[in-house]
């Protein structure tokens, strides 16, 4: 796996506040990775580093080649980025700020173009910017970071504002560029969203990258309860099944309804003795910890630590 | 390349947002007004229409010109960041001193459009009303509008130093009022009070050529009143421009070192501005 992005050791400081600390990691081709992180955390420091828009207080990165805080720029030709609240030249058209884009990278124009049609904004193309609503202004955003094939592509937000059918196309077009090779970066408040699609997950809380590693790992270290829910015919209220193993912490959710949290290793053996002849089981539900709760684990994790 | 596309991103806009057409009706406009009105004390007699109205064109342009030019450019690199479209251009595999030098030539090519227009518009108009016109007074016009071009890059640059060195947008626009009202009014005031009171004593006519250099809207006056024998008289500046050893050589210099200097110090600041 070649590596497209190298962050080392990168520190940034703002005065007293440290945006970004001791961060260290490497994204590959084709790896879709979900920054995640509350406001503040560096998410958007992190991206801006990438681009060379602000120097590193320390460290060394590297994006296509390139070493960002040197000034150099020849690899952002085959780079996307969408930033947060991103903002165009209100006089210019959807059309006329696309072309402008296309131009810089050298990319054919009308190839570029295609991309308004694609993210919906093909009618308002001829509007000028400055009568675009936010979901239109997100869109056009959209069209501008996905111009030529980006090998790498950076994403603020990148779902805020748009519709559900659109988040839904926007995770499409991604999971198929990452498919085809390009190395995603996206943040994003909406961790649900990201669940199913992230390969890997950074989290990051203060500038410290608290987590890194796919969801099923995060899973393995935060070594979280998997709830497990079972729907018991003829419980009585206050009744415990007698084959539910003693260790075991449960609650009554309603009526016929146990939900049991099980540590990872007791997961199996929970569901045998749940399913064995003799109980009298209607339905089963199973529900890993979900990015919620990693994201909320690992940060009081980090929290703990001083 | 990308300094073209920049250039001709900002054309697009300037016409856009109609820059192009407020600043050439304005100063077609003044020079119109100017030639037909400014004439009145030489009566129709005044055999040299086109000398006068350089005098009193220059005069108003060493006003107007900065104006148009700091009023362009001191929104151009902190309007943009406050904006948030710095952001996403940077982002594109241009260097910051190509989006600076990109942004002056569109801006300098929306001032050179209008100045020329405008200017031309009143010359061509007294040329068809039938005043009589001499080949070189039309040399000293086309030089006055020239160096008018001139001195509009001069604060084109400095509007890009003080838009690369601030904060926000305000604080750019106090600063270059600021700097138009010293450069404009508050430094000749001062010079001639220096004049007054030194009486000739300490400061030689090289200190003089020295102090006025360090104006470029002195730079422009003594290159628009002292090089054109003609204009001079007209201007009354005939006594100067025998004193002054400035050539116009050496004027066009200084003007194109105010450009250059400036522009060079804000492609310095604006690439070390963190955003």
């Amino acid at each position: 796996m070649t590596s497209t992005v190298r962050v080392r050791e990168v520190t940034k400081e703002y005065g007293p506040v440290k945006a970004v600390c001791d961060a260290s990691f490497e994204l590959g081709r084709g790896e879709l990775v979900a920054l995640i992180g509350h406001n503040g955390a560096g998410k958007t420091t992190l991206m801006k580093l990438m681009l060379g828009l602000i120097r590193p207080t320390a460290g060394w990165l590297e994006v296509l080649g390139d070493n960002p805080a040197a000034g150099q720029f020849a690899g952002r030709r085959h780079l996307g980025y969408l930033p947060e609240n991103v903002s165009f030249d209100a006089a210019l058209t959807g059309r006329e700020t696309q072309t402008f884009y296309a131009r810089l990278k050298r990319e054919p124009v009308a190839t570029a173009l295609k991309l308004l049609d694609a993210v919906g904004l093909g009618a308002a193309a001829g509007r000028r910017v400055a009568t675009y609503s936010k979901g239109m202004r997100q869109r056009l955003g959209l069209a501008q970071a996905l111009i030529g094939q980006p090998q790498v592509l950076l994403l603020d937000e990148p779902t805020t504002g748009l519709d559900p059918e659109l988040r839904q196309t926007f995770y499409d077009v991604i999971q198929r560029l990452a498919a085809e090779g390009t190395t995603v970066l996206l943040s994003s408040h909406a961790l649900t969203e990201l669940e199913e699609r992230a390969g890997r997950v950074i989290i990051m809380n203060r500038g410290v990258k608290v987590a890194d590693g796919s969801i099923h790992k995060l899973r393995n270290i935060a070594r979280l309860p998997t709830r497990i829910r079972l729907k018991i015919a003829d419980l009585a209220p206050g009744e415990i099944p007698t084959w539910l193993p003693a260790r075991a912490p449960f609650r009554r959710l309603n009526g016929h309804v146990l939900e049991i949290d099980a540590a990872p290793e007791q997961k199996i053996e929970l569901l045998r003795c749940a399913t064995a002849a003799g109980t009298s089981l209607e339905d089963l539900d199973v529900v890993p910890p979900s990015l919620d709760d990693l994201y909320a684990h690992f940060l009081r994790q980090a929290e703990r630590l001083p | 390349m990308n300094v073209a596309i920049v250039a001709g991103k900002e054309i697009h806009q300037a016409i856009r947002n109609r820059w192009v057409l407020a600043a050439t009706l304005l100063l077609a406009a003044l020079a119109l007004s100017l030639a037909f009105l400014g004439s009145a004390p030489t009566g129709t007699v005044g055999v040299r229409a086109l000398d006068v109205v350089i005098v009193s064109l220059s005069s108003l342009t060493i006003f107007l010109i900065p104006l148009i030019a700091l009023l362009i450019s001191h929104d151009a690199i902190v309007g943009d960041m406050e904006r948030g479209t710095m952001l996403l251009l940077l982002s594109y595999p241009v260097g910051r001193w190509q989006v600076l030098l990109g942004k002056f030539v569109g801006h300098l090519a929306v001032l050179a459009f209008a100045t020329c227009l405008g200017y031309g518009i009143a010359a061509a108009a007294l040329i068809v009303t039938g005043s009589h016109i001499e080949a070189d007074s039309l040399g000293a016009f086309a030089a006055m509008t020239g160096s008018s071009v001139l001195l509009g890059s001069v604060f084109v640059a400095i509007g890009y130093l003080v838009s690369a060195l601030v904060r926000d947008r305000g604080t750019a626009a106090g600063v270059c009022i600021g700097l138009w009202l010293l450069l404009v009014l508050i430094y000749d005031m001062a010079l001639l009070g220096l004049l007054a009171v030194d009486q000739g004593r300490s400061l030689s006519a090289a200190g003089l050529d020295v102090l006025l250099l360090l104006n470029p809207t002195d730079v422009y006056r003594l290159f628009n009143l002292t090089n054109f024998a003609n204009v001079s008289t007209f201007a009354g500046m005939a006594g100067l421009a025998q004193s002054t050893t400035l050539s116009a050589q050496v004027l066009l210099a200084a003007l194109l070192l105010w450009t250059c200097v400036p522009l060079g110090l804000a492609a310095f600041a604006f690439s070390r501005s963190e955003l």
